[in-house]
């Protein structure tokens, strides 16, 4: 009987041994650290515990000021800028993978209690300040009955919007506090399944293409290599026909889209696999590359390879592109835009990033919204803390999804676990103006 | 002294033997095939198993309070559901890794445990068979 316990002893050390968590809480840019992979037996859950903000606010550096414009929404994702100043807010909540393991029964229990109770308002919701003084006193409901609406996209006098499931489109006209009825679908999106639910949008400059965001429908093909068929990818679809073609591959999940003003370059974030230890895979903001493969499943960060990817894909980890920033591994970043001078001269050439914050992490990443500076068109210097505070001590209070700027200044924060949309402005003072005012 | 096993106690102890034998053979068939519902499978049937072997863990600890440590046999019963159990949840949590992370970690538990399983069975019945015939 003694051999007996020996081996359970053995076969628990053995297993069990890997279990630390490494700092190395810093891991941007171009060429990040990659340390070797450190599967736990018993993934690392650090899961937010949601609080009201109560009398708190997000902090914002010194020279800006944060509000609250809107509160008590349906887990709003993301927001787009009308030409008017309008706000339109997305909001739902997607997927309906089926739980397919006792695995996927316990984390979905653990993960929800990070997450909003609220359920997803599967709408669009309006918000205007017609008198400019920074108070939106209009808050209506622009459009109702979507499925897990998220990306946003106004061409012309058309609105785009991608559900969980297609991409529909409604007639827009300057103004409109409602659709004047119901969508047209412009095509359907892959959404069998829906791991990755979230649909991101945005459309190029002269309005002739849209990108659509397809996230992949597992971690690292749990779910078997058939469900990923059209997954994990960015979609080119004509704005005029609703015809697509897979514009680039291998994007895990990317959650959120921009086009680099004055050019044609799509840019992108993309959330990362999980559970290969607390420092990797650092989720990343890329140029997306038209044709390009950026290794999922079978590699990371370029030309590593997932072991936990079977059959392997030498000839496909051989093409990987390495993408261009790392934001750091588990921050989860939901949000993407460009940023513009009227931000102020510190934050005025680059891009926010809203970071939806860890799960998999003992020291929780993200968090917060971070600025990326550029320089001649690339990332250039580590991110600057933009929008925090949204956890203190142990409390989540807020996790922030979509950013979007407001060209007159002013970034627009979706928060789904307070249901609330959050706008940072500069505060002009007479010793400082911002370097955008004056030129702009 | 020794007690034959109780009827319902033989149910849940060769109830554990298709339980896990399954999970080897499930484990078996993602190993060759890559097909990820095989793992679904065993996943699964680890539960089933841990449940089944769970129960008659507690019952043969309870007969070990009752009847004391010093019958062997009995003792070694314990401890192969014992193993069984533990290595059993260990497995569990190694299948919980997503694809091919689990592999080959957890085809070898499922051969350690499905022998052991058949072990603890044979055991078990023997001593209920000795028992019934004195």
């Amino acid at each position: 009987m003694k051999h007996h316990v020996v081996l359970v002893t053995l076969a628990c050390s053995g297993l069990l041994g890997a279990c630390g968590n490494g700092a190395g809480d810093s891991q941007y840019g171009a060429s990040p650290e990659l340390p070797k992979p450190d599967p736990q037996l018993l993934p690392t859950m650090q899961i937010a515990r949601p609080a009201p903000w109560g009398d708190r606010q997000p902090l914002v550096p010194e020279g800006y000021r944060i509000t609250a414009i809107a509160t008590g929404l349906a887990i709003p994702r993301q927001t787009l800028v009308l030409p008017n100043g309008d706000i339109l807010v997305s909001e739902g909540k997607g997927g309906h993978a089926p739980k397919l393991t006792p695995k996927d029964v316990i984390a979905a229990r653990i993960k929800a209690k990070g997450t909003s109770p609220v359920k997803g308002g599967n709408r669009l919701t309006l918000l205007r300040d017609a008198d400019g003084d920074g108070e939106y006193e209009v808050k209506t409901t622009f459009a109702e009955n979507l499925d897990a609406p998220y990306g946003m996209a106004l061409v012309g006098n058309k609105l785009h919007v991608a559900n969980q499931d297609a991409l529909v489109s409604f007639d827009y006209q300057e103004g409109q506090l409602n659709a004047s009825g119901s969508p047209v679908t412009l095509t359907e999106l892959p959404s069998e399944l829906n791991h990755h639910w979230t649909k991101a949008l945005t459309a190029s400059a002269d309005g002739l293409f849209l990108y659509v965001g397809i996230g992949s429908n597992s971690n690292i093909t749990e779910r078997g290599m058939t469900a990923e068929a059209d997954r994990a990818r960015v979609w080119q679809v004509d704005s005029r026909t609703g015809a697509h073609r897979t514009y680039a591959t291998g994007l895990r999940n990317p959650t959120a889209l921009a086009m680099r003003p004055g050019t044609g370059e799509l840019w992108a974030v993309i959330n990362e696999r999980d559970e290969l230890g607390a420092n990797l895979v650092p989720d990343y903001l890329t140029s997306v590359r038209e044709g390009g493969f950026y290794g999922w499943p079978y590699s990371y960060w370029g030309r590593n390879v997932d072991e936990r990817v079977m059959p392997q894909d030498p000839e496909k980890v051989a093409s990987a592109i390495t993408p261009d920033y790392a934001l750091g591994s588990h921050v989860a970043p939901l949000g993407l835009a460009f940023s513009v001078p009227a931000m102020g001269a510190q934050f005025a050439d680059g891009v926010f990033v809203g970071e939806h914050g860890s799960w998999n992490r003992g020291v929780p990443a993200g968090y917060k919204v971070v600025f990326i500076p550029f320089q001649d068109g690339r990332p250039a210097g580590d991110p600057v803390d933009f929008v925090t505070g949204f956890q203190v001590e142990g409390l989540t209070h807020g996790r922030p999804v979509g950013v979007t700027v407001d060209p007159r200044g002013a970034l627009i924060v979706a928060d789904d676990l307070s249901n609330t949309i959050w706008r940072v402005t500069p505060v002009a003072t007479a010793a400082s103006p911002p370097a955008g005012a004056v030129e702009n | 002294m020794q007690r034959p096993l109780h009827p319902l106690h033989i149910v849940l102890l060769a109830g554990t033997i298709p339980l896990f034998l399954g999970v080897l053979l499930a484990d078996f068939a993602y190993f060759k095939t890559f097909e990820v519902q095989w793992k679904n499978f065993s996943s699964w049937l680890i539960v089933g198993g841990l449940v089944f072997c769970g129960l008659a863990l507690l019952w043969a600890l309870i007969d070990l309070v009752r009847i004391g440590w010093r019958v062997r046999t009995q003792s070694t019963y314990f401890l192969l559901l014992l193993a069984i159990w533990v290595l059993g949840f260990i497995n569990a949590l190694v299948h919980a890794g997503d694809a091919w992370a689990s592999m080959p970690t957890a085809l070898v538990l499922s051969a350690i445990v499905a022998v052991l399983v058949l072990a603890a069975t044979g055991l078990g019945l023997f001593n209920s068979r000795v028992r019934g015939t004195v």
